[in-house]
């Protein structure tokens, strides 16, 4: 029975398996109502209102072929993922210990939980003005947006997951002998895994929502350089419309890939959720 | 009775309460007993009693308003091993498996050199029939596996007293007696002082050489039985004359203090209890 799991190839057992098989029909349904819905009027003269007027996704499938060879195109791809990737780490790097040091000591709490919840309604496009004025390159203004739509999430979360241990792990380890560094160590942390990658994976959604709008914001300027906001909005710009809708969907596929990765590395560090 | 010798642990006068000048709740008032050393001493009360607050005294959760509680002669003055709690829902670690969770005390402090840690634990685990879980985690035992394996993460650190706070709570009817029967063989094969805390009468006369029944709210000793049923014990013996007259007569008076906490608007109290814990 193992013997037999173990040879058969990743890939048949992979179609074999029953959500996989569902998600790939779902994708495929999706692209075949859409394509006939914006090319209804060509082919029943009548137009299909909203999606009559987006691409079809075999246009929209040609123009990736053509900008695939394009190296903006995956200069793009690299400068988006390298402003999410750095934003999004600094705030991890800052938003953990910052969440951690709120939940465990409460004149700390006292003192910087006012002012972050009143910074934290504020939108990251409603920083991008005073960013731009404050950070001497677009570069770091777009980076600095980009890490405040991470940072807010991840705080909330690991100050709330932290809170959120139960007390009898506190006083179970107490009782066996633990100093206070000990609890925070063997029982804060590890307790507060799961809700630091919560925080993560919607921050990592947050922040490419953030970096696209910024990109667009300040343009594809001389210092800056593309991304695939930049990108999505010249091709706007110059009525290319299933060069929108490629963009579009590139950065779908970036968000997916970013937050896979994390739920993959949250599923390495946390085995004792594995079995679900 | 009257020889403090052995006496493992002393309630004196013991008063807590709750919540500050303006709402003040007094849980446990003038609490006064005493646990033999090697027995098991049952504490039942009913519902909403403070409970839970003694258990917290008694471990060193929480310190005492007024009068002392000793532990072999010196005072409590913190949660230390020497009073350790298996607590009513499960308190196992959910990120370290059944060896890591038995071996986290005695790593923490650092007092058994690690082979011999390995052996006491195995030795441990397999008493309590968790050999072949040694290795999972706590999600993936049974409630009574889990319980189990708590009992096993207390027992390694060789507590002076084993505090119970309704450890077999939320267990199904049957792993419930289970659980009883296979925790009733380990307390007599060896001799350990036990307080156990619970709601369920049946569960108390079975078990306990000594049984505290504690007063409705503000919560005090309001009797105290001595159960001599022969030893070694069974759940069968429930059904015997005279456990069922030690049933009879803690009855009597559980049901007497529920009623006075039924008259006395016990629901405000309760919310009262619940709240301050949160701070």
């Amino acid at each position: 029975m193992v013997d037999k799991k173990a040879k058969t190839p990743a890939l048949v057992r992979l179609f074999r398996d029953q959500t996989f098989r569902r998600g790939v029909i779902a994708i495929l349904a999706f692209v075949v109502l859409w394509e006939i819905g914006s090319q209804f009027k060509s082919w029943f003269g009548v137009m299909v209102p909203f999606i009559g007027k987006i691409a079809p996704p075999t246009a929209v499938a040609v123009s990736w072929m053509e900008v695939g060879q394009w190296p903006g195109y995956w200069q793009s791809w690299y400068l988006s993922t390298g402003r999410v990737f750095l934003g999004f780490t600094v705030a991890m790097i800052i938003g953990i210990p910052f969440g951690l040091a709120m939940a465990v000591n409460k004149y700390f709490r006292g003192m910087f939980f006012p002012p972050f919840e009143i910074l934290r309604p504020i939108p990251p496009l409603a920083w991008v003005p005073a960013s731009i004025i404050f950070w001497p390159t677009t570069e770091l203004s777009i980076m600095f947006v980009t890490f405040l739509g991470a940072f807010y999430t991840i705080v909330i979360n690991v100050l709330g997951g932290a809170r959120s241990i139960d007390i009898q792990y506190l006083r179970a380890a107490q009782s066996m002998g633990a100093t206070q560094w000990d609890l925070f160590r063997k029982i804060i942390l590890p307790g507060t895994l799961p809700s630091i990658f919560i925080g993560a994976a919607v921050g990592m959604g947050i922040t490419w929502e953030v970096v696209l709008a910024g990109e667009m914001i300040s343009g594809g300027g001389q210092q800056g350089g593309g991304g695939l906001g930049f990108f999505i909005w010249s091709s706007y710009m110059g009525g290319v419309m299933d060069q929108v809708v490629v963009g579009m969907i590139s950065i779908g596929l970036a968000g997916y890939i970013s937050s896979s990765l994390i739920r993959y590395i949250g599923h390495l560090s946390m085995p004792w959720r594995r079995m679900f | 009775m009257t020889d403090a010798s052995d006496n493992m642990m002393e309630v004196r006068n013991v008063t807590k309460a709750f919540g500050d000048d303006w709402e003040k709740e007094t849980v446990v008032e003038n609490l006064s007993f005493s646990v033999k050393k090697d027995q098991l001493t049952a504490i039942v009360g009913p519902s909403g009693c403070g409970k839970s607050t003694v258990v917290n005294l008694l471990a060193g959760f929480e310190r005492p308003d007024e009068g002392q509680i000793l532990l072999n002669g010196k005072p409590v003055s913190g949660p230390s091993k020497d009073a350790l709690v298996v607590f009513q829902e499960t308190a196992l670690m959910p990120w370290l498996t059944t060896y890591q969770n038995v071996t986290f005390g005695p790593k923490l402090r650092g007092d058994m050199a690690p082979d011999a840690l390995k052996a006491a634990a195995d030795k441990i685990i397999d008493t309590v029939g968790l050999r072949e879980f040694r290795d999972k985690y706590p999600l993936q035992l049974s409630g009574g596996m889990q319980r189990r394996a708590e009992l096993a993460r207390a027992l390694i650190n060789q507590p002076q007293v084993m505090i119970m706070d309704e450890p077999f709570r939320g267990l199904d009817a049957m792993t419930r007696q289970l659980m009883q029967e296979f925790y009733l063989r380990l307390c007599e094969q060896e001799s350990r002082t036990n307080v156990f805390v619970t709601s369920e009468l049946e569960e108390a006369i079975i078990l306990a050489d000594s049984l505290i029944i504690l007063s409705n709210r503000p919560t005090s000793v309001r009797e105290f039985i001595q159960v001599d049923l022969q030893r070694p014990r069974n759940l069968e013996m429930l059904s015997s004359p005279e456990a069922y007259e030690y049933k009879r007569h803690a009855m009597e008076i559980l049901h007497e203090e529920a009623l006075k906490s039924f008259k006395g608007g016990a629901g405000n109290s309760d919310f009262l209890e619940a709240y301050s814990r949160q701070g």
